[in-house]
């Protein structure tokens, strides 16, 4: 990884955004069959799994 | 410990060790004299780098066995969603986002009047001992149960019961955690049209930000967030000159005006669609925190400010104005974050484990990101050590001990020992671009004002205080807005969670009844214990404060006992004192500080003798200061009552998790095999 692409995983990793990317790799090694989401579904879905989820906690 | 170090490697650790031994000794034994913040931060950074070393690696290899060719669940359960394995520098990023907010900047500004020693004390030796020592080991603990919840691992290592009780131990620290941060936002904004104003431009700049990531450019974060923070300066500039401008008016609320407003923001806010408002606020608020924390650290650094407050006050025998009650055990709830955190245990027990893509990556995300959240919370301890003692009095005393001008202020703070004239505080409120810095309390404008002394002095100079006040104040408050709209998202599904243990109906989270209901409780819940803060005489952060740190602390005992109950079951008893003596040390100063609040004779520390005081009086007809009405009296009584009713409560939950936790203990003793209910170590 480049020092700016580091930043920039780190930085939507703050924001609770995985890597597109891997999960990319990730429908294409184990589920072949399977259509993945486009990125913006993929945004959309994240987005609503960090917050309006269980898993919206951050600290005080 | 030494196996494998080269002599090169022994005389470069000696030096580090020498060198913050040398530090700390100057922090310790400098008396009279005003020291240099370096000091402090080489003390602190050095602990850090040995700590880190030695005995995260301890804890690490000997004490848990983390076996890094063993599958993490975000590579068993590998889903691209949930469960990625990431990058650990990115994974750290990622973590420390999400456990340092606005705990380590306050309790450090408030435990300050007691000088700044014993707070750089506890801070380092709590974050080494007990602190990182509990995000560590909840994260290992809950990486081991396929990145499980704190509720559902207790009940998984020590039953039901005690999972249930620790959940409601959750939902209360969360309802006075939500209160005690809107309070402080409340303190800050109130009278303050340039605060105001700046903050409530943030509202419409979100709703922007969110349909542009809706439907304009969607998953443009990095775009969006810069066309934010553009805005958010704008904002600030803005707002310096709607404060000169016939508008002011309508920007300077009362504090019961702005509780209000927080109150109907939170309900709002909390139904609106998350990438409404929500989501984009949260982009802003999280890079508007990591780059004002490097800002500062960079600031200090450059600035090498001295320290103006003494080593020690008078205060820590108690009878300090900002809190009450003695060093033990106050100063210990006082610095939670950055000490021990236990809301920590939520959060390393969340997302985090589901990330981890190795065991080895462990030390470092549970241990390592809790030191750095340690060095924010000693950076505003310095921040405040370097006002000017009469200052921070002057700002951090309520107004019932100090008055609302600055020749009241001035003599007030004067006769507490710490001289200061009435035009410095005056001159101070001009510098920031205020009408007055006088019982500012709650910790964020004391920040602020030592954050623009810093800043300025490295961009701007003097010309530029205020607009870096009121950065510094945007910065608190924005991310203190986005933790009140999380935490009432988050408190409402743990409410869920508990009144389903009653009636399974109310579980089902796609419903909007039981949604809309448990919404409106846990804003009801945190909006009264923000009210009676905002309408307290003595400012509310005497009262809520304590209340958080208890509660803070106490949830941090239970995730401590949780850890020795688990050392226990899988037969490393012998290393159980990892654990166990931070977890002893907490309860006692939960026990003590809960014991006091409760049945402290003193009326300034007990809350049922504080009742006792105006009930007495109310039973006699007579109205006691700061109420002003029989009215009055009875509510100063029943909000005394209610305080002591949750302070019980956390001394309950404590106890029975105690408990419980000895049982537990015991029980895996007598078994002659480990009885932890680890997720089988399987190769993928």
């Amino acid at each position: 990884m480049t020092l700016l692409a580091l930043i920039a995983e780190t930085a939507r990793s703050m924001v609770g955004m995985p890597s597109y990317t891997a999960y990319r790799q990730h429908m294409a090694t184990h589920h072949p069959d399977a259509a993945p989401m486009d990125e913006v579904a993929f945004f959309r879905d994240r987005q609503q799994a960090r917050y309006g989820g269980k898993g919206g906690g951050r600290c005080c | 410990m030494t196996t494998g170090m080269t002599v090169r490697d022994k005389l470069g650790w000696g030096a580090v060790a020498i060198l913050g031994a040398g530090a700390l000794a100057v922090v310790a034994t400098s008396r009279g004299e005003n020291i240099n913040a370096l000091w402090i931060v080489t003390a602190a950074v050095c602990t850090y780098i040995i700590a880190y070393r030695f005995y995260a690696k301890f804890i690490a290899t000997r004490v848990l066995g983390i076996d890094p060719s063993r599958p993490t669940p975000a590579v068993l359960r590998a889903d691209g969603l949930d469960y990625v394995a990431t990058d650990r520098r990115v994974l750290f990023g990622h973590h420390f986002a999400a456990i340092a907010g606005a705990g380590p900047l306050v309790g450090p500004v408030l435990a300050a009047q007691m000088g700044y020693l014993p707070g750089t004390l506890w801070i380092l030796a709590g974050v080494v001992l007990a602190g990182a020592v509990q995000d560590f080991l909840v994260l290992f603990i809950s990486m081991r149960r396929d990145g499980r919840s704190l509720g559902e691992l207790v009940r998984m290592e020590m039953g039901a019961v005690p999972g249930t009780i620790a959940l409601v131990g959750a939902f209360a620290i969360m309802v006075i955690i939500l209160a005690v941060l809107a309070l402080i936002v409340v303190r800050a904004l109130a009278e303050s049209p340039w605060g105001l104003f700046t903050v409530t431009a943030t509202i419409p700049l979100a709703l922007l930000m969110g349909c542009y990531t809706r439907w304009l450019r969607p998953g443009r974060i990095g775009e969006v967030s810069v066309i934010g923070l553009i805005g958010l300066f704008a904002a600030i500039i803005l707002g310096g000159q709607v404060a000169a401008s016939s508008w002011a008016p309508f920007f300077t609320l009362t504090p019961v005006q702005l509780c209000f407003a927080l109150i109907g923001y939170g309900a709002v806010a909390a139904l609106l669609p998350v990438w409404l408002l929500l989501a984009p606020r949260d982009y802003l608020s999280t890079f508007l925190k990591i780059g004002a924390i490097v800002a500062l650290a960079l600031g200090i650094a450059i600035m090498a400010p001295p320290l103006k407050m003494p080593a020690l006050t008078p205060f820590i025998h108690g009878g300090g104005p900002v809190w009450s009650g003695t060093l033990f055990p106050f100063l210990f709830i006082t610095i939670a974050c950055g000490a021990v955190s236990g809301f920590h245990a939520l959060i390393a027990s969340g997302t985090t484990p589901k990330l981890i893509a190795s065991e080895g990556d462990a030390p470092l995300i549970g241990y390592g990101a809790m030191l750095a959240e340690s060095f924010v919370a000693i950076m505003a301890l310095v921040g405040a050590s370097i006002l000017d003692p009469g200052l921070y009095f002057a700002m951090n005393s309520p107004a019932a001990i100090v008055g609302t001008d600055p020749a009241s202020a001035a003599a007030a703070v004067t006769a507490m020992g710490f001289p200061i004239d009435a035009a410095m505080l005056a001159q101070t409120a001009r510098d920031v671009g205020e009408h007055t810095v006088i019982s500012r309390t709650g910790g964020a404008p004391t920040l602020a004002v030592a954050m623009a002394e810093i800043f300025s002095h490295v961009v701007g100079g003097p010309a530029m205080k205020a607009f870096w006040y009121h950065f510094a104040i945007l910065f608190e408050a924005l991310f203190i807005l986005t933790a009140v709209d999380a935490g009432t998202r988050a408190g409402r599904f743990m409410l869920q969670d508990l009144m389903g243990l009653v009636s399974p109906r109310f579980r089902d989270s796609d419903a909007w009844a039981p949604g809309l209901i448990a919404t409106f409780l846990c804003v009801g819940a945190w909006g009264f214990f923000l009210y009676q803060g905002v309408t307290d005489p003595l400012g509310g952060v005497n009262t809520l404060w304590p209340l958080f740190g208890i509660s803070n602390q106490m949830l941090a005992a239970v995730a401590l006992v949780l850890s020795t109950v688990v050392l226990f079951r899988m037969k490393r008893e012998r290393y159980a004192w990892v654990t166990a003596l931070p977890a002893a040390w907490l309860v006692a100063c939960t026990g003590t500080a809960g014991f006091q609040k409760l049945f402290h004779p003193d009326p300034a520390i007990g809350f049922l003798a504080h009742a006792r005081k105006f009930g007495d009086a109310l039973a006699e007809g007579r109205v006691l200061a700061p109420a002003k009405s029989l009215d009055q009296m009875a509510r100063v009584v029943m909000n005394d009552r209610i305080d002591a009713a949750l302070c019980a409560l956390f001394l309950a939950v404590v106890t029975a998790i105690l408990v419980y936790g000895i049982r537990a203990c015991l029980h895996a003793r007598r078994l002659s095999m480990p009885s932890v209910s680890e997720t089988p170590a399987v190769a993928a």
